[in-house]
């Protein structure tokens, strides 16, 4: 009988030391739906090219500045599903939304992200344009790689995964449209769905 | 018989473990946020952490975050030693049945 205490104690103990340290309310459900919404943003920025700018992306032209918007809308229709859903675990978890460890989940992952997006506006304000996309998508895999110390360990495979797409659009920038989708959209509704089994659905 | 001496008498509290674990994967933690965690009352988790003080296991550094007195607690390197050695033994423990 006193080992079955034990036994408890140790699971308590492994509980609280990720429960402290990781924020783990993240939903699968809002990553299949940002790869969903990628998806959808790509297909509509395909049609405008191809259709209106006869597939070549003339930039500061009118469609540019659409498809500029379309993927402004896209990221932040993503980031809005996600906080929701997210919220909408954590309160199911009973664990707090805006705790010490969500705060530095968020601050971690911000960190090579916000780098990145400096360093990317100042390459354009360069005139530098081939890299934007591979740069991208290297910026987002070293925010997840980097956020997953403090969260789910298995974001850190989907950061792998965007990081090695980011080298290969640095290597072949003319396939640099369908990496995108396949990093934002196709990886995401991917793990997404992965996350939804492994750990959304199970309680 | 020796692997019951390195049951810490000190540790032998839900509360008490729960503490240490949390110190020990976070640099420190404030009184909120081990009551949140613990859900333990104020005057209980005040007597826990009092416990582990004196026994030189955590350190107490009291502080105000603007005009609020804010308690933060972190493992001493003492502390750390022996939470690791209370584990083992309970490890051991568990394995022996």
């Amino acid at each position: 009988m006193e080992s079955k205490d034990y036994l408890k104690d140790i699971s308590e103990i492994k509980d609280l030391m990720n429960k402290s340290s990781r924020f783990i309310s993240l939903s699968g459900l809002s990553g299949i739906l940002a790869g969903i919404y990628a998806l959808i943003g790509a297909a509509i920025a395909y049609w405008l090219v191809v259709e209106y700018s006869s597939g070549t992306l003339v930039l500061n032209g009118k469609i540019f500045r659409l498809v500029m918007l379309d993927l402004f809308l896209i990221a932040f229709l993503s980031v809005v599903t996600g906080i929701i859903l997210t919220t909408r675990k954590a309160k199911k978890n009973g664990a707090n939304m805006w705790d010490s460890s969500s705060r530095r989940l968020v601050v971690n992952f911000l960190i090579p992200l916000i780098a990145g997006g400096i360093y990317i506006l100042i390459i354009l304000g360069q005139q530098k344009y081939g890299q934007t996309g591979a740069l991208m998508l290297l910026f987002y895999g070293l925010a997840l790689v980097n956020a997953s110390k403090y969260s789910i360990g298995d974001i850190r495979y989907l950061g792998f995964i965007q990081i090695i797409l980011g080298l290969i659009c640095a290597w072949i920038p003319g396939y640099g449209f369908w990496l995108w989708v396949l990093g934002f959209g196709v990886m995401h509704i991917v793990y997404g769905t992965w996350m939804y089994f492994k750990y959304d659905i199970k309680k | 018989m020796s692997i019951i001496t390195n049951i810490n008498k000190v540790f032998d509290h839900r509360i008490r473990l729960g503490i240490m674990s949390i110190l020990m994967v976070n640099e420190y933690a404030d009184f909120n946020m081990l009551k949140e965690l613990l859900g333990a009352t104020d005057g209980n988790l005040a007597s826990h952490t009092k416990a582990l003080e004196k026994a030189a296991y955590i350190k107490v550094e009291k502080q105000f975050i603007g005009r609020k007195p804010n308690t933060r607690y972190s493992t001493t390197k003492l502390g750390e030693a022996e939470f690791k050695k209370h584990i083992n033994a309970l490890e051991k423990l568990i394995n022996k049945q």
